[in-house]
């Protein structure tokens, strides 16, 4: 009754929105397949490079900053006069496709990347769900993922290259220091984070590294992403920390959560002045700023990249990325970790001299780099050796950097603390060892 | 301890609650799906921000303190006139068609998403001023004209006029204000003024004042509803539509205004709760989706078309996720046998409590599907 026409209407209405919209996104990836290619005489030849980053959706903040990072080092290489592979120049040209903060579609458009646009390389991913989606792509393709993020490890992929801090490149210093060298030494720690794999398997982790040290974790206790709520989370926090004078606080919350975390607990007394001291995992300079540093002032950090870093490597890549995108921005660990890829990346196809995968993969392992974060090297398990680096977050902003390690920390993808992959490595350029081997 | 925890219950059932008002409003009692309740508690928490900013001008910079009651009245109003073109366009072509409505109104909270991302919030504060201005202005001149046949012709100038308002004050801000001037998807930071922050110590317990804040900004919006409801006589009228629409309107209620005016005020008091919420975390486009899920639950737990439900449910869930999620039961009673308090640690998380809650509510929605205080009487629509 009367329901037809009204159906029939509605197909008509949504059968022409689809044409719209099939019209507006055929546009929309004309124009995004731009790239900003200009064929100047100086080339011999171009070649294409994926990069593959949310630019819609949640994770858009932080992935932009990749994208923007990526491309500063793109052109940097170009003006010095690109890519040498077997005596030709090669420009590096790129094609930005949008994951849009959904992992399924980071799947979907790395195919797109491999098989239709036939890049050789895929600059991508930030969260670990859009790299465990990504990863069987690229493994069945025989392709090559570049990943920039800090992450959980326990896991070491043939067609994957982490660039970013393995947990004993970040918790695990970070944990010894709050545990012997804090003002909050010997005191107990209690853990927050948001509830998925990072936060739980690094606070595994961190649990299993305070049994050994002698250390006494109080309370652990999770956030669903998207929750706010961080009430009971602190009477949890004071119950279990307060006896002893306050205690430590190790934090891996997600992007807003932290911002409802930071501004509770300075309400309800939970301060450094007052004994408590968080230690985070995944705020860095720009999370500073959003949160406010007000919030923020006296407690730490940990990363690889600092940018009060006071060498002129660090000084240039921060000079040169306010230049190109505006003197209010910064640089922090993962652009960094974005910008060394691009480069070990180059170096590696130069000295394989050729874009083939399985030849590169080869001339990779080894490949050193004078970062901004000072020297890095790729080592056999397709991770970085980094130095790791303390910090204190600064009343104005940013870090005072307290402690480094001495000279770089190699990556384990394995974790010697987890009991699940105790005794285990990874090593690629040993066919008899591979991904998981008993050491 | 006992106070500490129930406090603590009452804070984060106070949240629920000033979420949930506007939506028990909606949704209670005029029946409207509306899933763009948060989008409109974000417009809420944006105008919060808005109005920080505008309160360090140097103009305005020695009232700074007092700039989150200013808010309160501003959130109010901006979340209510948006609530009432939202009304005035999409939700009157579709009262009685649930899932249409739910689908507009969905497609509703993705347009202001994305809306707050891409433009800057003073062209924003610009287009909202001049929405008020030319919703209410003709409002202003007398009946006579009213009923004069010239009064498109009012309506269409005051209109122009505010369009006019509108951009001036767009751009007057985005001069002023540099902060506004640009887009960007990125959260902003509500800081709450100096004498809002740490605690204050009640009866030995130390309470954080934002939280207590927010309890009186709920209390306040509680009484004011339900005296707005029982006492005025647009409050009566609105009683009268929603218990009878047709027997309301043949006694003479204009049915076309009540829902506007219930609509507005349900919006008005999303914005209220936004100001509440920026208090608590950061202001971004998300911010409303957060709570959505929590609000309907709640409305759906109290008795749809109950303000009283709604608050009992929004305490209960409030001190629930408190005696849950922080395992007090075990300090409560320490030498509990273990396999008890090995199930109760278990739980004793946030993710874990919101779970157990879901499944409590769940299990007495079998019991009694129209949840606590269902509505009695004669419904023509039902």
């Amino acid at each position: 009754m009367g329901q037809t026409p009204n159906l029939n209407e509605f197909m008509r209405i949504s059968r022409r929105i689809l044409a719209g919209l099939a019209t507006a996104s055929l546009a929309v990836s004309v124009t995004s397949c731009g790239g900003g290619s200009d064929t100047s005489g100086s080339f011999d030849d171009t070649v294409t490079v994926g990069i593959l980053h949310s630019l819609s959706g949640t994770m858009a903040i932080s992935e932009s900053t990749l994208v923007d990072t990526e491309k500063m080092a793109i052109a940097e290489i170009n003006a010095a006069g690109g890519v040498t592979v077997g005596g030709k120049s090669y420009k590096i040209d790129y094609i930005v496709e949008d994951g849009a903060s959904d992992w399924p579609t980071f799947a979907e458009k790395s195919k797109k990347l491999i098989d239709q646009d036939g890049v050789p390389v895929v600059f991508g991913g930030w969260t670990s769900a859009s790299r465990k989606a990504m990863l069987p792509v690229y493994e069945s393709k025989d392709a090559f993922l570049y990943y920039p993020i800090q992450y959980e490890a326990q896991e070491c992929s043939n067609n994957i290259f982490y660039t970013g801090a393995s947990p004993n490149q970040q918790s695990e210093p970070a944990t010894d220091f709050m545990y012997k060298r804090s003002p909050a030494a010997g005191k107990p720690f209690f853990l927050v984070g948001s509830d998925y794999v990072f936060p739980r398997t690094s606070n595994t982790i961190t649990k299993e590294q305070l049994k050994s040290l002698g250390g006494k974790v109080v309370g652990e206790d999770y956030l669903p992403l998207g929750n706010t709520e961080v009430a009971p989370i602190i009477s949890k926090i004071k119950k279990a920390l307060a006896p002893s004078g306050g205690g430590v606080i190790i934090n891996t919350l997600n992007g807003d959560q932290n911002v409802a975390f930071f501004k509770q607990i300075q309400d309800a007394g939970i301060t450094p002045s007052n004994g408590y001291y968080v230690m985070n995992y995944s705020i860095a300079e720009e999370e500073i700023s959003t949160i406010g540093p007000e919030f923020l002032e006296g407690h730490y950090g940990a990363w690889n990249y600092m940018m009060s870093i006071d060498t002129p490597e660090s000084k240039k890549f921060a000079a040169d990325f306010k230049a190109l995108y505006g003197s209010d921005r910064v640089v922090a660990d993962p652009q960094e970790s974005a910008y060394n890829m691009v480069y070990l990346w180059k170096q590696a196809v130069e000295d394989a001299g050729t874009f083939e995968n399985s030849a590169v993969r080869e001339a990779l392992v080894g490949q050193t780099f004078d970062a901004p974060q000072g020297p890095v090297e790729v080592m056999p398990n397709h991770h970085l050796a980094q130095t790791v680096r303390i910090g204190l977050i600064k009343p104005e902003g940013g870090f005072e950097i307290l402690e480094e390690t001495d000279g770089v920390v190699f990556p384990q993808a394995w974790n010697q603390f987890e009991p699940s992959s105790k005794g285990y490595a990874c090593d690629w350029t040993d066919p008899s060892k591979g991904e998981r081997y008993k050491l | 301890m006992l106070l500490d925890s129930l406090f603590n219950g009452v804070a984060i059932g106070s949240v629920l609650l000033v979420a949930a008002l506007g939506l028990a409003i909606v949704f209670g009692l005029m029946g409207v799906i509306n899933l763009a309740h948060g989008e409109l508690m974000m417009l809420g928490a944006y105008t919060t921000y808005v109005t920080q900013l505008i309160f360090k001008l140097p103009l305005l910079k020695p009232y700074y303190n007092s700039y989150v009651i200013v808010s309160i009245f501003f959130a109010f109003i901006v979340s209510g006139v948006v609530g009432i073109l939202l009304e005035k366009t999409v939700i009157r072509k579709l009262y009685g068609s649930p899932l249409e409505t739910l689908l507009a109104t969905w497609g509703v909270s993705l347009i202001l998403q994305q809306f707050v991302r891409s433009v800057p919030l003073a062209y924003g504060t610009g287009l909202v001023i001049s929405l008020i201005i030319g919703l209410f202005l003709p409002s202003v001149f007398s009946l006579k004209i009213k009923e004069s046949i010239n009064f498109k012709y009012v309506k269409f100038s005051s209109w122009i006029f505010a369009a006019l308002a509108g951009v001036l004050s767009g751009n007057l801000i985005s001069s002023s204000v540099s902060k506004l001037s640009r887009a960007s998807a990125r959260n902003v930071d509500v800081t709450a003024p100096a004498w809002m922050r740490g605690q204050v110590e009640i009866l030995g317990t130390a309470f954080p004042k934002t939280r207590l804040m927010i309890i009186i900004i709920t209390l306040i919006s509680v009484i004011a509803i339900t005296l707005f409801l029982n006492q005025s006589a647009w409050g009566m009228r609105i009683r009268a539509v929603t218990q009878n629409r047709e027997m309301s309107d043949c006694l003479g209620i204009s049915t076309e205004k009540v829902d506007v005016l219930t609509f507005g005020i349900g919006s008005g008091l999303a914005g209220v709760a936004g100001v509440a919420v920026s208090l608590l975390g950061s202001v971004g486009p998300n911010v409303g989706g957060n709570y959505i899920v929590g609000c309907f639950m709640v409305v759906v737990l109290g008795g749809v078309g109950n303000l009283l439900g709604t608050i009992f449910a929004s305490f209960g869930i409030g001190i629930m996720t408190d005696l849950i999620g922080a395992g007090r039961l075990l300090t409560i009673w320490p030498d509990m046998p273990l396999p008890l308090s090995n199930t109760i640690n278990f739980f004793a998380t946030t993710s874990m409590a919101r779970v157990m809650i879901f499944a409590l509510i769940v299990i007495f929605l079998q019991f009694k599907p129209t949840g606590l205080f269902p509505q009695k009487g004669r419904m023509v629509e039902s």
